[in-house]
């Protein structure tokens, strides 16, 4: 095998990887990394067929921007927006998952029939006319797609635009308050003050331990939200506590 | 080696993007399936370029790219604004077009 053969071969496995690893991760932050791994692989595959300009591209706008804008949506929406189990559509999985390896089948037998003994020009030629890859792109874009070059200018400021007037809110009601947030947390009957902190007791201190109630049950309202969410609670190992109670007796 | 493989790879790749467009339930993934499969059209792109010598291929997967990344600031904002109203992912919560 080539140089070039190692490249597409353990570029595209790991390229396939990822995006297996998209579809099965249980977790959205999982998927997002694994979205950005397959994305560098893909820009080395595109850096492997001549093309140098669209690889650092993908690498800068895809796992640069794309992604990290991805992630940084999943910190707003919450560590807690996996996937919920419940099919609405009863059954929908099997059916879905046939039909994408139907899909898979039929492009991967139609396509390849097609190429099949389809030989290769390469681009040497066709960017040796202007003196290179980038010098290449720059003079189609500038030449022969000018007119949707123009139109792309006008598409990004009308996402800019659309982002912020989507994401923003208007306020509506005056700043609240800090006596008014009081009387408000007084009101609504729920606990007023703070909620009781996390298992400070004798040999963990740690935020992911519950707190421990006079008899020995857990209190789970102790435990920060997110780390409820990520199911990173630790458990309560009673033997401690109850060897703890024991040296409080003596 | 045959630039063949590398349409054969994109095309299983966007197999897998659909797959995920179709099983998953969390609005951010079904958007990153998206990208997935726009990523694989940009690489059987880049490899029709080269089979043909000819670099509008590659122009044609650049203005993918910038059209992607407008998109995902759009569909970003949108998720974020559902997620703020109803406070969900799913993409099932939103059925309000429904009846």
């Amino acid at each position: 095998m080539s140089g070039e053969d190692w490249v597409f071969w353990v570029s595209g496995s790991f390229a396939v990887l990822g995006a297996l690893g998209l579809v099965f991760s249980r977790k959205a932050v999982h998927s997002a990394l694994w979205v950005a791994f397959t994305m560098i692989n893909l820009a080395v595959l595109y850096i492997a067929n001549a093309a140098p300009f669209l690889g650092m591209v993908q690498i800068i706008v895809y796992t640069g921007a794309v992604m990290m804008l991805f992630l940084f949506v999943l910190m707003v929406v919450g560590v807690d927006s996996s996937d919920s189990l419940i099919e609405t559509l009863r059954g929908q999985r099997i059916p879905a998952i046939g039909l994408g390896l139907g899909l898979a089948v039929l492009l991967v037998v139609g396509v390849g029939n097609g190429l099949v003994n389809s030989g290769t020009v390469g681009l040497v030629e066709a960017n040796s006319i202007d003196g290179g890859n980038v010098e290449g792109i720059a003079r189609l874009i500038f030449t022969d797609y000018l007119i949707a070059f123009e139109a792309t200018s006008a598409l990004l400021i009308t996402a800019a635009l659309g982002a912020m007037v989507l994401a923003h809110r208007e306020r509506w009601l005056p700043r609240a308050t800090q006596q008014e947030l009081s009387k408000a947390r007084f009101l609504s009957g729920s606990h007023p003050g703070n909620l009781p902190t996390p298992g400070v007791y004798a040999r963990h201190n740690a935020v992911d331990t519950p707190a421990l109630l006079p008899d020995g049950s857990t209190s789970e309202e102790s435990i920060p939200r997110p780390l409820q969410a990520r199911g990173d609670i630790r458990a309560v190992d009673h033997h401690e506590v109850n060897e703890i109670k024991e040296v409080d007796s003596q | 080696m045959n630039p063949s493989n590398v349409v054969i790879l994109s095309a299983i790749l966007f197999s897998i993007g659909a797959v995920g467009v179709l099983v998953r339930r969390n609005a951010i993934i079904v958007f990153m399936c998206v990208e997935l499969m726009l990523n694989a059209a940009n690489l059987a792109f880049v490899a029709f370029a080269r089979m043909n010598g000819n670099l509008d291929g590659q122009v044609v997967a650049f203005f993918v790219m910038v059209v992607a990344a407008a998109e995902v600031v759009v569909g970003l904002a949108i998720i974020v604004t559902i997620f703020r109203t109803r406070r969900s992912a799913s993409i099932d919560e939103p059925n309000l077009l429904k009846y």
